[in-house]
């Protein structure tokens, strides 16, 4: 109960240290920032060794030697080694190193990236956009995707045709940055909004 | 004309103050309002309430602190609706730092829905490897989680036994602030058909309606407004719900203050020309 009090007034203090920015760049808000990014950082760092590193490396290896596993004791010292080599980016000298286990993970990452593009974004988008011209919303989209299109083909100067399709375009886009800023401002607003209710509810007790 | 102009020029520190108002009067008056549920969130809703009992859904947890404002009361709402439907939870993440906002949730939620740990719920917690590590739970989940995130062995718990890869999962969610519920939709949607809704940050909501639209998702929850709808499905009104007046004051101070200095630069541009 104590702990949950003293942890309240510390994120609270906090709050308003950050807040504090509001007004102008300031010592209190400089501490805060600095608190909340080594607290991330070792945090991360805690979670990644207790729960992750520790029962699947060092556990796992003790174990499967234990139940005479071998094989599968002994293929964790590749993941340890690539580890380690990927620790390397923080020493200049050799740095090089990292690019061993660098270049698995871009290998990894685009082998699956390439099928997921195509299976899981492109085909069934594009037969999303596809659709039958019967209603007014899929003629729409049939516009906004063309002159979309042509607003981003750069081989030609926009004039005549290409220059009002990509005018077209323009509109489309603006819509959809209008779109996004819209959405972007309800949820800088809706986090403010979660500060305020922790300082009055939490903190202040001022609503129940 | 000197008035629009003054207006349009005032301190931002003024702007501040009044936002800061707009935003704390409503939250501590509380006023009535009505929340309008929108096709999407319904649609969510839906695919849930669709789900007979004792169906596997899993819920990623793919947000951290920064974004809880918005997606922990989608979290609750969730679990609130999938424990009423008797539906068996699984609760793992792709952000290390947001596994302790699941254990707030569930140690809210599974207590007053009268629902045990390892019966009727469990958290794997975080495991590395993201894209890979989606792809993968596609042949067998126990090589990425042989044990919970207690270091419980996942075959202790006896709806656990009949889980082993997506065929098995009823309902993925991806509560997601970043890019993580893109790779959900693509890398998993796309390759084993997975069941897919997302619960999302305003910031990310725009990016999602096309899959909501191409039926790669069953249902789109978008920022505190989601939120606040999806607890009003579920009849039980949450910080959601009460934050929903002072984002609609926030809204209309911000559209008062574009007007305002919209007519002052325009007029101040006239006296110049």
């Amino acid at each position: 109960m104590l702990l949950n009090i003293i942890g309240t007034w510390i994120a609270a203090t906090l709050t308003l240290a950050i807040l504090s920015f509001l007004y102008r760049d300031n010592p209190f808000y400089k501490v805060a920032e600095h608190i909340y990014v080594g607290t991330s950082a070792g945090f991360a760092v805690i979670y990644a060794w207790a729960f992750d590193v520790y029962p699947m490396l060092v556990d796992a290896f003790r174990n499967n030697l234990a139940e005479h596993n071998y094989w599968e004791a002994w293929i964790l010292v590749v993941p340890t080694i690539l580890g380690i080599m990927m620790l390397c980016r923080s020493i200049p000298k050799i740095a090089w190193i990292s690019r061993w286990p660098i270049s698995f993970t871009v290998g990894i990452g685009s082998g699956l990236g390439l099928v997921a593009a195509v299976q899981g974004y492109l085909l069934p988008q594009i037969s999303d956009t596809l659709r039958p011209l019967i209603t007014v919303n899929n003629f729409v989209v049939y516009i906004g995707v063309i002159a979309t299109l042509f607003y981003f083909y750069f081989s030609k100067e926009h004039k005549g045709a290409l220059g009002v399709l990509s005018r077209v375009g323009i509109i489309f886009i603006m819509v959809a940055f209008g779109a996004s800023f819209g959405y972007t401002v309800m949820a800088r607003v809706s986090l403010l909004i979660g500060r305020f209710y922790f300082l009055l509810h939490d903190w202040l007790h001022v609503i129940r | 004309m000197r008035f629009w102009e003054r207006l349009a020029n005032v301190d931002r520190k003024v702007l501040y103050l009044l936002l800061a108002l707009v935003v704390a009067v409503p939250i501590i008056v509380r006023p009535k309002t009505s929340i309008r549920v929108s096709e999407p969130v319904r649609e969510a809703f839906g695919a849930v309430d669709r789900l007979p009992a004792g169906s596997v859904v899993m819920i990623s947890i793919d947000f951290d602190p920064s974004s809880a404002p918005e997606v922990q009361p989608m979290l609750v709402a969730l679990l609130r609706h999938a424990f009423k439907k008797n539906l068996k939870v699984i609760v793992m993440g792709q952000l290390a730092l947001g596994l302790p906002l699941a254990e707030i949730a569930l140690d809210q939620v599974a207590p007053e829905m009268g629902k045990k740990y390892g019966d009727d719920y469990v958290n794997f917690g975080y495991r590395p490897g993201f894209t890979a590590m989606m792809v993968g739970m596609g042949r067998e989940i126990r090589d990425y989680f042989r044990t919970d995130y207690r270091n419980v062995p996942v075959d202790s718990f006896p709806f656990m036994r009949q889980v082993h890869n997506y065929e098995d999962i009823a309902l993925l969610v991806s509560l997601a602030h970043g890019g993580v519920a893109d790779a959900w939709i693509q890398y998993v949607g796309g390759r084993f058909n997975q069941a897919i809704i997302v619960g999302c940050t305003g910031v990310n909501a725009p990016n999602l309606y096309q899959y909501l639209h191409s039926g790669q998702i069953k249902g789109l929850i978008g920022g505190l407004q989601g939120a606040s709808e999806y607890e009003t499905l579920v009849e039980r009104p949450g910080s959601a719900t009460l934050g929903m007046p002072a984002q609609s004051a926030a809204h209309g101070l911000i559209i008062l203050l574009l007007v305002i200095g919209n007519i002052g630069y325009l007029l101040s541009r006239k006296r110049k020309a």
